[in-house]
């Protein structure tokens, strides 16, 4: 198939000889978002919070769910203002709830819960909007334009509105919380995933698979989506934070992880009620989840950085 | 531009229509209904109580009775506040909902415009990363947090000038006093300003840069009236195309905030119209919450288009 001469192989040995490196947009990304050193400590931060979330649990002394009423709501060995009612001594480092739960393991498990949120709905919302969105931009006409305007009509819904109802109705089924959220969020990943379609489908390549017989489907699958990911890569790492958010602001209102089970959302609730006799039941939640948007924020913006073709 | 606003509105009727019917449905194939709680009736009463709500109908012909009640503009009597209609309640609280968010809005866009221009005019300086960095963080640290903490330090800790402690209204709403409404508003803007601010910016740097500001300098304008008459009316189209989005933003964090500040507005209903089932005031906060944001999306896109002169009304 290929030109007399240039083979593959051939490629390579003068690749080889001239002594360059191939380099793809990946490589060549990942090079730009090592060089962003907000980027790159975001990663760093992140993997910790995510290592120690994973791994900590199954050796802290405490449990999460384990009540503890001589201990109520008390502060860290350390706490600076000695004005607080009590101590609580040991490995509570970061004193306990008002019932007297190591606040420490629990935030580790609010960490758990909203990560894994934030990864599953991402999931969710990315699976349907890359589809819906290649399907409408690939195939075009009029199923293009009856698809589309069925997304403008979803964008002009209150959709959280939507979410709380679902949450209502299902009796705050964890499972149902995950795809809820991420049935919502689809919307921003499919316009732009069409709109990087309709650009890719004029390319020859296309054009050359469809000449040699490549289906509708397939040619999607095959050729526009592998092509699409850049831009995609990056509104994943925004999205996230954004399911995180609504998570918490879910769990928040007492609508979404239900006790014992905790996420950040109710441990800022939690924290909101005790907050004038136990502040560190409202900042140490209030900090986890604030530094990990933080860094999701930063990896989301230094991949864009690196992944635009215009800086080129 | 009337025939277009004439033909959005038209056009907004099927959309009301789909969040009517969406709303109506998910709440009535839920499992338990809005008289589950209650002690236990004798079968008879319970009977009775569900036909004077229509529950015993199927529910194609519950959604048909709501349906033609709505036409004639009557939501229902809502099933927990006894005695009181939907439109009752909602004409209590919309009045106090709309008082704050309009003041939220409008702190936000003052704030993030006058933020944004700033940054950009001192591009890469202190000032600039200054404001740019409060904006990160206005946008990273969600309103749940902000309103309790905001509340603790003003409400509760009290600020001290001169000998003298002030103190802000941690809740309540006091028929919509000044001081009740610093901490509330502040909170549900925040975020808006910041968000703002972020675009002004961006789109002011790159403005300035553009060769019709440099014609503008050129001619040997003040420095005051390049800003305000040729760069910022450029400047300003992202924010406008940014109202709709901002609008749904506000709305999201309004039930947050009433709920957190005590605030007797329609966020506040929904909230507990939602957790008590009470299906017709949720219906009602939905159709009314909807209705403004499609008709506010529609001010938008008409004010950029008074903003944009590229811009004509297809």
């Amino acid at each position: 198939m290929s030109a007399p001469g240039i083979t593959a192989r051939n490629t390579e040995t003068i690749e080889r000889a001239l002594d360059v490196e191939g380099r793809s947009l990946w490589t060549d990304a990942r090079r730009r978002l090592v060089k962003n050193k907000a980027a790159l400590a975001s990663i760093v931060v992140l993997s910790l919070v995510a290592l120690v979330a994973v791994f900590v649990p199954f050796v802290w002394p405490y449990d999460y769910a384990t009540l503890d009423y001589g201990n109520i709501a008390c502060a860290p060995n350390w706490w600076p203002d000695h004005d607080v009612a009590c101590y609580a001594g040991g490995l509570h480092i970061f004193g306990t709830d008002q019932n007297g739960r190591d606040l420490f393991i629990r935030v580790l498990y609010g960490a758990r819960i909203s990560l894994s949120v934030g990864v599953v709905a991402t999931l969710v919302s990315l699976l349907i909007g890359v589809t819906y969105g290649a399907v409408a931009g690939f195939v075009g006409g009029r199923v293009d334009e009856l698809m589309m305007r069925l997304v403008d009509v979803l964008y002009s819904l209150p959709f959280i509105f939507f979410v709380i109802i679902l949450m209502v109705v299902f009796n705050q089924n964890f499972f149902l919380l995950f795809v809820a959220i991420g049935a919502v969020e689809w919307l921003t990943m499919a316009r732009i995933v069409r709109g990087q379609t309709l650009s890719i489908k004029q390319k020859e390549f296309i054009e050359a698979a469809r000449a040699a017989g490549v289906g509708t489907f397939a040619n999607i699958r095959r050729h526009v989506i592998p092509n699409v990911l850049g831009p995609v890569v990056v509104y994943v790492t925004l999205t996230i934070p954004t399911v995180i958010l609504a998570e918490s602001f879910l769990s928040f209102l007492g609508l979404g992880i239900q006790d014992p089970l905790t996420s950040w959302g109710v441990l800022i609730a939690d924290g909101k009620d005790h907050m004038e006799t136990a502040p560190w039941m409202l900042i140490f939640p209030a900090l986890f989840m604030a530094v990990t948007l933080f860094c999701f924020n930063f990896i989301g913006d230094g991949l864009r950085d690196a992944l635009d073709p215009k800086d080129r | 531009m009337w025939p277009y606003a004439t033909r959005r509105v038209l056009g907004a009727i099927p959309t009301l229509f789909i969040i009517v019917a969406l709303t109506f449905f998910m709440m009535h194939i839920a499992p338990g209904g809005p008289f589950d709680a209650q002690r236990h009736l004798p079968p008879e009463i319970e009977h009775n109580i569900r036909a004077a709500y229509n529950l015993d109908k199927p529910v194609w012909e519950q959604f048909a009775i709501y349906f033609g009640r709505l036409l004639h503009g009557d939501l229902g009597p809502s099933f927990k506040n006894h005695d009181f209609t939907v439109s009752q309640l909602i004409e209590v609280g919309l009045p106090v909902s709309a008082r704050l968010g309009i003041s939220a809005i409008l702190l936000a866009i003052v704030l993030g415009i006058t933020l944004g221009t700033v940054a950009a005019l001192n591009q890469n300086k202190a000032t600039d990363y200054g404001v740019m960095g409060l904006a990160m963080i206005g946008i990273t640290i969600p309103t749940f947090v902000t309103a309790p903490v905001l509340a603790l330090v003003f409400g509760i800790y009290g600020l001290h000038f001169f000998g003298h402690d002030f103190f802000l209204p941690a809740g309540g709403w006091n028929g919509g006093a000044l001081a009740n409404m610093i901490l509330p508003v502040t909170v549900l803007a925040l975020p808006q300003v910041a968000i703002i601010a972020r675009l002004v910016r961006g789109s002011m740097v790159e403005v300035l840069r553009s060769n019709y500001v440099r014609t503008a300098r050129a001619k040997g304008l003040p420095n005051h009236i390049v800003i305000f008459r040729h760069a910022l009316r450029a400047a300003l189209l992202p924010v406008v195309s940014y109202l709709g989005p901002a609008i749904a933003g506000l709305l999201t964090g309004s039930l947050i905030v009433e709920t957190i500040f005590g605030i007797p507005g329609i966020g506040r209903y929904f909230v507990e119209g939602a957790i008590n089932r009470d299906y017709t005031l949720v219906m009602g906060v939905v159709i009314v919450y909807a209705a403004f944001v499609i008709l506010l999306n529609l001010v938008a896109d008409i004010l950029y288009a008074l903003l944009d002169p590229r811009v004509r009304f297809a």
